[in-house]
């Protein structure tokens, strides 16, 4: 039930009801806390409810990231069997095919460095892929298979989390202030039509908008939007059972170009359309269809599969990723603003990542060690100066 | 300079041909608008995905099908054979069965941009359904959407029954097949539409046992004083009901159709009187046994291509979605011009009259003459259009679907009927999980995600996530129009084929 109290307290006060958000508020209950969700919008109504859902290791290299993943697949696991079924997981596994000889290879060293950091891979030479795919195009050279991915469906992800949580829920209400003591520290927030709400701790969790809720709440974090269409197919029978996908894909994540970049990921729905996404482009918060970019799209799904190419597309759709200039998330306390804490720049693997970060998160709040090393995502990371003071 | 001979099937726009003017939709606004920039020398392309010209209003029979006297069911017949041949006249090119998909910018820096810097490519699957190999791009210097508007329509217990049609679907069959929905239809909904479509049911020998109204039109369809300031068909409405009556049709003001009942198809229907907010009047249903049902609540605008493209949209006195222009028809985004349903609703004279203007507006501005004293001819329809705005204006208030109409859904009833989602689940998605607008719910219970995307459940579907729910002090949120796109189904396979854009390598 929302409160309709205007000064009513709680434990903790998460800016945003995405994915990421809907994980805080999740895990900080569980936690013993009282938590408030804010949202401009509705649940899910930001990058959360215009992306995929897949929950991949397949395209991580071994580093924090994998980490966060890694942790993030357990945590899924956890989740009770109601929870998932709500949030439509499905551990599909994912399948990353190489076209050629060149690219196997780089794949299978790929692989094996993800093996030692503990992700399960599995060789699929070039004449067994039919067998995992009976649809994929002929004459590849060769696959691994990573029974690790999984997927979820992103809005029924985040709202039911928020449901189990029954963190108090305020929608359509904007952040306009933090409000803060004459010590500097948190004391709540102040909402556009003038409510102040408290709570010794805020977490920013407003995804693409987070660096625009760090400039107002005093200090910065540097967020900025990567686009991405999606296409979405008519609905169809099970043509494609994994997330399927070409190796080029894993350069394209951790690319550094501003320009379009894709490699289509393939995967089939419960509800039958077959998703195609997704492109990554820097062009600020333009929303306008690109046709480059669904010409690609269409064009990487159907060398892939080539039985999609008469397939029609009912939609395109785009979202902002929020990412980091390192590419990873900024998760934790905020040392320049005592009780305000991050947890947003997930970039194209925020749902996947969600879980772990909401796990963090509320280890921060409650004072208990976060059992992973958390120095690669302090969001203080970006302000040199700042990184000596606190390490 | 015109670049191709007209109305010749034979001759395929090429990948890229360029013209003055595209334009999307050849009803009536946007043949006035084509037929205007035409006859004033600009080269005009005019794509609908109709095989024939004349949209919703000239919806008329095939060549062939043999209907004698196609005027016998509608009067705006002459004006619309005018109009016809000065197009035939005007060098435009007709392409016919071309489902415009999308619309793309390109960079301004393109030379031989249009209007305001930019140019346009317009993106079209061919053949009846869209569904022809052949695919086509034509380029222009301005574009006019003029793509219509589509029926709106509110869901009630049984409605997915085989014999429930929608009004305008009906109208549409008997233009356009001459074919009959039964032998006893009741028409039932909401607004100037639903006398038309009796009148039609009527003359064509069918029986409407009841003409079901949920506003209290009726009662000013009788009013000379009210309907002398609209345009001149409407000024029939009074004459309608007059015939209606005396065929026998039976009107219910201020009621509704809450239930059709039967079990292969419709049988009968429960009518019961409604309240001032459409809230059924319990202990007034009574039940009127028909073989058809042809339900409507007006129209919305049809305006996908428009929002995806970031175009200003506002909200109507009757609550649809329709795009902002200005005097001259531009929408806020330059180079793109609309008239017609799609600036609101309001009938075939103001979409002809917008239309003109709009035809008008793009010639002057493509040939660098100055709009400062518009002519004789602008300003007067100038007048006319403010006139029958401020008419539509007042329908689309004595129109608006009541807040209280959802009381006449059951948990089953279905809302969407793609992905059978019931008003029930629509209900909890809002009250339980926190969707506040039609998005959400659509991502949290899939309605609006199957075949037609949202196009018949979306305005019921966005009057049912407004209402209520978690937060729902804080409403109502802000109005966010749904970009789909794109605005027909394209194969993967023409997508892929699509020319590569060279700056992006
Ligand atoms: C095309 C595309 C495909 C993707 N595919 C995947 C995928 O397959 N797997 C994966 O893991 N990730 C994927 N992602 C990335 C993923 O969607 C994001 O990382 C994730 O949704 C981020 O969640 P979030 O909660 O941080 O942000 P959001 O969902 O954007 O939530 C932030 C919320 O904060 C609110 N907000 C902002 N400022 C304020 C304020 N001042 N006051 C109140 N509220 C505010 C916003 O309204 C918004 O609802 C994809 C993204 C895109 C665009
Ligand atoms: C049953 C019925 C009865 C009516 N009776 C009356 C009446 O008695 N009096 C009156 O004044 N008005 C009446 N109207 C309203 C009248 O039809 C409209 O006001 C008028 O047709 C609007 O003209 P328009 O050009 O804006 O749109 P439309 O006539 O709807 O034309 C739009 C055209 O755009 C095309 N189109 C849309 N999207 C695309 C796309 N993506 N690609 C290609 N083509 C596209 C459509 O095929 C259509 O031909 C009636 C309407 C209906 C449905």
């Amino acid at each position: 039930m929302p409160t309709r109290h205007p000064t009513a307290a709680s434990d903790v006060i998460v800016v945003g009801a995405g994915m990421i958000g809907a994980a805080c508020a999740y895990y900080a209950s569980r936690a013993g806390l009282s938590v408030t969700v804010l949202d401009r919008g509705p649940v899910a109504g930001g990058t959360t409810g215009a992306g995929e859902g897949n929950l991949l290791v397949s395209d991580k290299e071994p580093g924090p990231e994998l980490d966060l993943a890694l942790l993030s697949h357990r945590l899924w696991l956890e989740l009770a069997p109601a929870l998932r079924a709500e949030a439509e997981f499905e551990p599909k596994g994912g399948l990353v095919v190489a076209s050629d000889e060149t690219r196997l290879d780089a794949l299978r060293r790929f692989a094996k460095a993800q093996g030692d950091a503990g992700v399960v891979t599995v060789e699929i030479p070039g004449d067994r892929l039919h067998d995992l795919e009976p649809r994929l195009a002929e004459g590849l050279a060769g696959a691994f298979h990573y029974p690790q991915d999984a997927q979820v469906q992103p809005a029924l992800a985040a709202s039911h989390l928020l449901r189990a949580a029954g963190a108090r829920l305020r929608l359509g209400e904007e952040v306009t202030a933090l409000l803060t003591g004459p010590d500097g520290a948190v004391r709540g927030v102040r909402t556009a039509n003038g409510s102040r709400l408290h709570a010794p701790r805020v977490v920013n969790a407003a995804g693409t908008w987070g660096g625009a809720f760090a400039r107002l709440a005093g200090t910065e974090l540097p967020v900025l939007p990567r686009r991405g269409f999606v296409l979405v197919t008519e609905p169809l029978p099970r043509l494609v059972r994994h997330k399927v996908y070409a190796a080029d894909y894993v350069a394209d994540v951790a690319s550094d170009s501003a320009a379009l970049q894709t490699s289509a990921v393939v995967e089939g729905t419960p509800a039958g359309p077959v998703l195609i996404g997704a492109t990554r482009e820097r062009v600020g918060f333009d929303r306008t269809p690109s046709t480059e970019a669904l010409r690609r799209l269409a064009l990487g799904a159907a060398r892939l599969f080539p039985v999609l190419a008469g397939v029609r597309v009912m939609r395109a759709y785009a979202g902002f990723r929020p990412y980091l200039p390192d590419h990873l998330p900024a998760i934790g306390p905020d040392p320049r603003v005592p009780g305000l804490l991050h947890a947003c720049g997930h970039e194209g693997a925020g749902i996947g990542l969600a879980p772990a970060t909401g796990l963090l998160v509320s280890r921060f709040l409650t004072g208990t060690a976060p059992g992973l090393d958390i120095r690669p995502f302090r969001p203080e990371r970006f302000s040199p100066e700042l990184l000596g003071e606190t390490a | 300079m015109p670049l191709s001979t007209p109305n010749d099937p034979g001759a395929p726009a090429g990948r890229t041909e360029s013209y003055d003017l595209v334009v999307v939709g050849a009803g009536p606004a946007g043949l006035a608008g084509a037929v205007a920039a035409a006859e004033r020398g600009l080269s005009v392309a005019l794509l609908d995905g109709d095989a024939q010209l004349g949209g919703q209003f000239y919806r008329h029979p095939a060549p062939g099908l043999g209907a004698a006297a196609p005027e016998a069911l509608h009067h705006g017949w002459a004006a619309f054979d005018a109009l016809r041949r000065r197009w035939e006249g005007s060098g435009g090119v007709h392409l016919p069965q071309h489902h415009v998909w999308t619309v793309a910018g390109e960079r301004a820096a393109t030379p031989g941009a249009g209007a305001d810097g930019a140019s346009w490519v317009v993106h079209a699957v061919t053949g009846p359904d869209g569904d022809d190999e052949r695919s086509v791009a034509v380029r222009g210097r301005a574009v006019l959407l003029a793509t219509g508007a589509a029926e709106r329509h509110l869901p009630f217990p049984g409605w997915t029954l085989p014999g429930v049609i929608g009004a305008g679907g009906a109208q549409a069959m008997l233009k356009s097949g001459l074919v009959l929905p039964g032998g006893r239809v009741v028409v039932a909904g909401s607004g100037p539409l639903l006398l038309a479509v009796a009148s039609s049911m009527v003359t064509a020998g069918a029986r409407v046992p009841a003409l079901v109204e949920a506003s209290g039109y009726l009662g000013y369809a009788r009013r000379p004083d009210v309907l002398a300031t609209g345009p001149g068909k409407l000024v029939e409405a009074a004459g309608l009901v007059t015939r209606l009556l005396g065929r026998g049709a039976r009107p219910y003001p201020r009621h509704a159709v809450v239930r059709a009942h039967g079990t292969e198809r419709v049988e009968a229907v429960t009518v019961a009187r409604l309240d001032g907010d459409w809230r059924p009047v319990p202990g007034t249903e009574r039940r009127v046994p028909c073989d058809a049902v042809a339900v409507g609540h007006g129209l919305v605008p049809r305006i996908d291509l428009a929002t995806a493209l970031g175009c200003e949209t506002r909200r109507t006195v009757d609550g649809a979605v329709a795009l902002v222009v200005d005097p001259a028809q531009r929408t806020s985004v330059p180079g793109l011009w609309s008239a017609g349903e799609t600036a609101g609703v309001g009938g075939a004279l103001l979409a002809m009259t917008e239309g003109e203007l709009a035809g008008t507006a793009v010639a002057a501005r493509l040939r660098g003459v100055s709009v400062a004293r518009p002519s004789a001819r602008t300003r007067s329809l100038l007048r006319t259009r403010a006139r029958l705005r401020a008419f539509a204006d007042l329908m689309a208030a004595a129109h608006r679907p009541g807040d209280g109409w959802p009381a006449w859904l059951d948990d089953d009833t279905e809302v969407c009927r793609c992905e059978e989602v019931t008003a029930g689940r629509i209900g909890e998605a809002v009250e339980d999980l926190g969707a506040g607008d039609a998005r959400t719910v659509k991502l949290l219970t899939r309605a609006g995600m199957g075949w037609c995307q949202g196009r018949v459940c979306g305005p019921a579907v966005a009057c049912l996530a407004t209402r209520g729910g978690r937060g729902a002090e804080q409403r109502p949120l802000p109005a966010s129009p749904e970009r789909r796109s794109p605005a027909v189904p394209v194969r993967l396979s023409t997508l892929a084929a699509l020319d590569p854009d060279p700056g992006e390598d």
